[in-house]
């Protein structure tokens, strides 16, 4: 044990280490696939389809079960409970029960020796499919009104009497590509059968309970035989939310059946095939406004591609249409949500959370109504924005929640002033002017995005804190950690509580067996929900503590004080470490659970209004790029970020995920293109299955002058700390990236030019948005 | 039975490895064999970096450190020199037994460079390879590249690139070079490696004459150089390699010299070094020297295979066609020279025949009037395959264009040259309306594939927009043509 330090800084609000991060540099930090495992450990490997749509007429495996090492072969039928892993709609077959729904998808499984051996058997199946037409892209859903969930309608106003009246009028569409998690850890699991029908299930997942809930569905068992546990995963994002599941069942079911341990660690390729990918989107608008780009009426098509099965894409679409206002007021809007259902992937969870996909849509129509007046985006940005939250009536979001903490206008108006925006606009325009084949342009782009699980039951946490008694402290929580830091800042809130120093304080794995019932780490909310929950544990110690104290020294519990490793009160100081080891021989409880539910949230999933968000996180991004008018390549020049954190917790880790979310955002709109074979024999085959043709930004991409400063402004609602989520809304800071290329794009066409940009804007975008829109 | 086992310096002794089968890969042995976790599999084809490991090797009695993709090494590959992975690498100077990181590892730690940290392991190698072979702190391009190969989900980059400048500002430590070599000395002296396990045999000559009589007698077997392509037949294709013949243990195969005749490239020749050698020979290469494939990629393969492997995207080729290279072919103790272009015959087929291997490139002088810019156009500056790449080498006397060589990558079956659009423009007036017009020749002369990372439209769009770019590079006065060249004002 460390000796105490008698003069540590507070923990909450410094910006400390991550926990892991002597494990991470040093290759000590053990994800699933570092475990030890025990002897016998089986590896197992699956068939994948090699059609987008059909229908199995043979499945022969004979040679797969032949194959050297093979212990155990599974298909649908082989599983014991049920043949799904839908975390919503029970649409989701574990292994293909016959109608093979996309390219990729996992037939059977085996499980052999070694991983190699596995994945050569996996390769010997003789399969025979009767091919059927596919559906392949989010409009050959729509024309076939083929949908996962039914399509979703939110108006307020009239927005077709708006658009009639308003002085202008454009209409316009967009495509905007989806994109790949490509957490640096391919999906793993392990499982572990134990005595009297239990598994342990080793699992890289933000969703334990539901890996847990999964795995006992997949064997016919009930919960409190499956424990899941993970320590780390190696990158999330929202890839592991639900996809880890079909792993986690498939490893479970052949541990059952073999009576060995099973690990199933995805190949990157199968990976990238089989797993989920976030939605992409077509979009149209019909958007009325006046001179000075206000916006009057807005009618929005946002057509999303599922995949194969709902998924996630019930609450994912419906995050795009909460945030289809982004920061700005909609008075008269129309949005349609389509859902998609199409013979790929079944898309997922992906930071942000569909939240992206429908503030993309509102840049691209203020942008397009900027362009057409000739005016700047900024200033048009400006007008549409929120009103201030008092008094205003522009407050009140499309979905009937009242924005109580917009900071948006100051925000960016400090931002245009700090990073020089009107200056910088005037240097671009007579570069340009002077430049025939290289153009430059410029953007600033605000974000405000909504915290909390549009689920309101999701909103809920709990911990598990231990004070042992020597004086130190181990906690476990529902929350993972993806390196979002999470465990380093309920490690900090900890500490805090009980005034120790940070190295007395450790986080132990996520295990179904400590904190049950937990919700997915996502949405933002992960220290907001689990944060809260450990303090309310380490509160009901405290107070424990405090009144053993207070009644040997006869004072009242309020004066007892935990700072920098002492217990204190009037006329006592003693190190806490000894006041806790007199506290548990005089029979004091030392451990105890928190729980937190986030309050004041409501709304209605039929009408979608309410307040589906306890407060919102606020940013703002101002890029500068410049592109090539030969080749479309280009190139960020400058990135300048204020965002909205609350009162940090730990700053070193908030601009860690607001600079690590805005490289992730520039390159799903720049770099990373997903390809699928559109037509042939290998129609709906996944083209960009690898990092050699699936390029997500490498270090060359990082901007190189990049500002990142956190804006001043403590949380409004009762949060932990007064801090703000700060996961996901740094993605869409990226879209300064984008609209600056388009604004260069809108340079080289000359004034009025509204650029037919999609997403990605890869060269090739670029180039074809410089030829009008096609090449 | 083999003659002898796989040899090499592993955790401070000799490691010797007498079963594996030749095509297990370094990252295999050390994850599932040595069970040292620390070296992590994100993508099994070299494009990832999490796997970065550092090899050490005595060439001219100095021990070079490079950092290669543990997942695409064939574990033989090592016979003769040194291994370092992550977990050396708080042992250097005895950092381990204090407790103490690497100067490179706690400047990781200081400025947050670890999120999730899966890749970190892969970056801290790469880092220390920097670090060894930089005395003093490099700049942020020489940062930059030596991280080409390595991605990062989380970070975003930017406390990763910070942590090379934090890295110097802590007391300097360095790995005990002289006794490494001390280490390696009595495997230099061994027999050359003919090592047989699981009915495969890998055998690495150690000279030119050697490697000739072995590619004689085993005509079908598998010649390895790199191993960057090779490697993921083994852990995509899971294809059996049979018999190799490694040619990466041959000396003269690695030699680079310039004399009068021109520059001449040993196939062996690491793309690392070879690039140097063209970059110094022809400035025109640098661009495209950085942005070939990465670091650890260019560490690990060679000129001489990416030019045999004849893959119709080899960013190498046009570059050296249109510079009049010859590649110098041997069998048995015949050589013989050819156009490099004359070298492809189509798809994946070359010229090469049943027992012959490419020894050596040989680049011309070039004429004092001759203009050569070589580009690749991908969807990302580091480690992408281009979409196109092409390159240009323009004589132009007195206005008149006297000789053009033009060659594109990306557009055909194989590298070619575009003979209608050189024709064209010989004898032409070198000006705007002659390129207006060779533009759209050359864009019309290939028939480009529709792929995954472009169109056919936008391949030959881009093919005549290159054309553009090479006239308006002379002549665009002030105006600025190059993107990498533009200022950043903070």
């Amino acid at each position: 044990m460390n000796a105490p330090n008698h003069n540590p800084p507070p923990a909450v609000g410094a910006g400390l280490p991550h926990e892991s991060a002597h494990l991470h540099v040093s290759g000590r930090a053990t994800y699933v696939d570092d475990i030890p495992v025990p002897a016998g450990t089986l590896h197992a490997a699956l068939g994948l389809s090699n059609i987008a749509h059909g229908r199995i007429k043979t499945l022969d495996l004979s040679a797969v079960r032949a194959a050297p090492g093979v212990r155990a072969v599974i298909t649908a039928d082989d599983i014991p409970g049920i043949n799904d892993c839908g975390p919503v709609k029970h649409d989701d077959p574990i292994l293909c029960d016959g109608e093979i729904l996309f390219h990729g998808q996992p037939l059977f499984a085996v499980a052999a020796d070694s991983y190699e051996l596995a994945r050569k058997a996996a390769r010997l199946a003789r399969i025979e499919v009767m091919p059927l037409p596919a559906l392949l892209t989010a409009e050959a859903a729509a024309e076939a009104e083929s949908w996962v969930l039914p399509p979703v309608e939110v108006s307020r106003g009239d927005a077709v009497a708006a658009l009639e009246a308003a002085p202008h009028r454009l209409r316009g569409e967009v495509q905007l590509g989806g994109q790949e998690h490509f957490y640096l850890e391919g999906q793993i699991a392990c499982a572990i059968p134990l005595e009297d029908d239990t598994m342990r299930v080793l699992t890289s997942t933000q969703h334990p309970t539901e890996m847990q809930h999964m795995v006992a569905h997949a064997l016919g068992w009930r919960m409190h035989q499956v424990t899941a546990e993970c320590r780390r995963m190696g990158g999330g994002f929202g890839g592991k939310e639900s996809q880890s599941a079909q792993i986690a069942c498939i490893a479970a079911v052949l541990a059952r059946l073999s009576g060995r341990a099973v690990k199933l660690r995805l190949d990157r390729d199968d990976d990238m095939r089989i797993t989920g990918k976030r939605h992409d989107f077509h979009i149209e608008y019909d958007v009325g406004f006046d001179d000075a780009g206000r916006i009057a009426g807005l009618k929005l098509l946002l057509a999303s591609r599922c995949g194969f099965s709902a998924d996630l894409s019930g609450p994912v679409n419906d995050r795009a249409i909460f945030h289809a206002d982004n920061a700005y007021y909609l008075d008269a809007v129309s949005i349609l949500s389509l859902r998609g259902r199409t013979h790929t992937v079944s898309n997922t969870a992906f930071r942000g959370f569909g939240g992206p996909q429908g503030m993309f849509a509102i840049e691209t129509v203020i942008d397009d109504i900027a362009r057409h007046l000739g005016r700047d985006p900024l200033a048009v940005r400006q007008a549409n924005f929120y009103g201030d939250s008092a008094g205003s009536e522009r407050n009140v979001t499309h979905y009937g929640m009242k924005v109580e903490d917009n900071v948006i206008q100051p925000l960016v108006a400090q931002l245009a002033t700090d990073a020089r925006y009107a200056e910088r606009r005037a240097a671009i325009d007579a570069f340009n002017a002077a430049s025939p084949l290289l153009k430059k342009g410029l953007a600033l782009t605000p974000v405000k995005f909504g915290i909390s699980f549009t689920a309101t039951f999701y909103n809920q946490a709990g911990a598990l804190v231990h004070v042992y008694n020597d004086g130190t402290v181990l906690v476990s929580h529902g929350g993972t950690e993806m390196g979002q830091g999470l465990y380093t800042k309920v490690r900090q809130i900890v500490a805090q509580e009980f005034g120790l120093p940070i190295d007395d304080v450790r986080l132990s794995s996520t295990d179904t067996s400590r904190v049950p019932n937990t919700s997915a780490t996502a949405a933002s909310s992960g220290t907001d929900l689990n944060g809260k929950a450990a303090q309310a544990a380490c509160q009901a110690i405290r107070r424990r503590i405090a009144g053993f104290v207070a009644e040997q020294l006869g004072v009242s519990d309020d004066t007892v004080v935990f700072a920098a490793g002492m217990v204190s009160a009037p006329g006592f100081d003693a190190p806490f470490a000894s006041v806790v080891a007199d506290a548990y021989r005089a029979r004091v409880q030392l451990w105890d659970a928190g729980f937190y539910k986030t309050p004041k949230i409501h709304y209605d999933p039929v009408t979608m209004q309410g307040r589906p968000f306890y407060y919102f996180s606020y940013g703002a991004a101002l890029a500068e790029v410049a592109i090539d008018t030969l080749t479309g390549e280009n190139r960020v020049l400058r990135v300048d970020i204020l965002h909205d954190v609350g009162r940090s917790i730990n700053p070193a880790i908030d601009i860690g995920q607001i600079e690590g979310g805005f490289i992730q955002g520039m390159g799903w709109l720049t770099t990373e293109e997903l390809v699928y074979q559109p037509d042939g024999p290998q129609a709906g085959r996944l083209a960009t299955h690898a990092p050699s043709t699936y390029k997500i930004p490498a270090v060359s991409d990082l901007p190189p002058v990049f500002n990142v400063r956190l804006f001043d402004n403590a949380n409004v609602e009762d949060s932990i700390h007064r801090s703000k989520a700060v996961g996901e809304p740094p993605l869409m800071l990226a879209f300064s990236v984008f609209f600056a290329l388009r604004d260069a794009v809108a340079a080289a066409l000359g004034p009025g030019a509204r650029p037919q940009l999609d997403a990605p804007a890869t060269p090739e975008a670029i180039l074809r948005a410089l030829h009008g829109g096609r090449l | 039975m083999s003659e002898r086992p796989i040899q090499f310096y592993f955790r401070g002794e000799i490691r010797q490895i007498a079963d594996a089968p030749p095509t297990r890969t370094v990252l295999q042995f050390l994850r599932e064999d040595a069970h040292a976790t620390g070296t992590k599999e994100g993508c099994a084809e070299g494009d990832c970096g999490a796997c970065t490991v550092v090899i050490g090797e005595n060439v001219g009695s100095e021990l070079q450190l490079r950092a290669v993709n543990a997942c695409i090494q064939f574990l033989p590959t090592l016979d003769g020199k040194a291994l370092f992975t992550v977990e050396d690498l708080a042992g250097i100077n005895g950092l381990g037994i204090t407790g103490l990181l690497h100067p490179v590892q706690q400047a990781l730690v200081d400025t947050h460079a670890s999120q999730c940290g899966f890749c970190t392991p892969g970056f801290a190698m790469s880092l220390f390879a920097l670090y060894e072979n930089n005395p003093e702190c490099p700049d942020r391009a020489a940062v930059c590249d030596a991280l080409s190969g390595n991605l990062c989900r989380c970070t975003g980059y930017r406390p990763i690139v910070d942590a090379v400048p934090a890295a110097y500002e802590q007391p300097r430590v360095g790995l005990d070079r002289p006794a490494i070599l001390a280490a390696l000395a009595p495997l230099a002296v061994l027999p050359p490696l003919d090592y047989r396990a699981a009915s495969q045999r890998f055998l690495a000559p150690r000279s030119l004459p050697e490697l000739a009589e072995a590619r004689l007698a085993a005509p079908d077997a598998r010649l390895l150089a790199g191993g960057t392509d090779i490697g993921l037949w083994v852990t995509k294709q899971l294809r059996e390699l049979g018999d190799l013949i490694y040619a990466g243990a041959v000396p003269e195969l690695r030699a680079i010299r310039t004399d009068a005749d021109g520059l001449f490239i040993g196939a062996g020749a690491s793309l690392t070094d070879a690039f140097d050698a063209l970059s110094a020979f022809e400035p025109a290469w640098t661009e495209l020297a950085r942005r070939f494939a990465s670091t650890p990629v260019r560490n690990a393969g060679t000129l001489g295979g990416n030019v045999a492997n004849g893959s119709p995207i080899g960013d190498s080729m046009p570059g050296l066609i249109a510079m009049g290279t010859q590649i110098v072919l041997q069998r048995g103790e015949r050589v013989r020279q050819l156009p490099l272009e004359d070298f492809y015959l189509a798809y994946q087929k070359t010229a090469l025949e049943a027992g012959e291997f490419v020894q050596a490139l040989h680049i011309p002088p070039q004429p004092a009037e001759r203009r050569f810019r070589t580009w690749k156009i991908s969807k990302r500056v580091d480690q992408d395959i281009s979409a196109v790449c092409g390159a240009f080498a323009l004589s132009v006397v007195d206005g008149v264009v006297t000789e053009a060589r033009i060659a594109f990558g990306g557009v055909a079956a194989t590298p070619q040259r575009a003979r209608t659009t050189e024709k064209f423009l010989t004898g032409k007036l070198w000006g705007q309306t002659t390129v207006d017009t060779a533009a759209d020749v050359l864009a019309n002369e290939y028939t480009p594939l529709d792929d995954m990372r472009a169109s056919a439209t936008y391949r030959r769009q881009v093919a005549g927009g290159l054309l553009h770019r090479f006239w308006l590079e002379g002549t665009a006065g002030t105006a600025p043509t190059c993107l990498a060249e533009l200022e950043v004002l903070p």
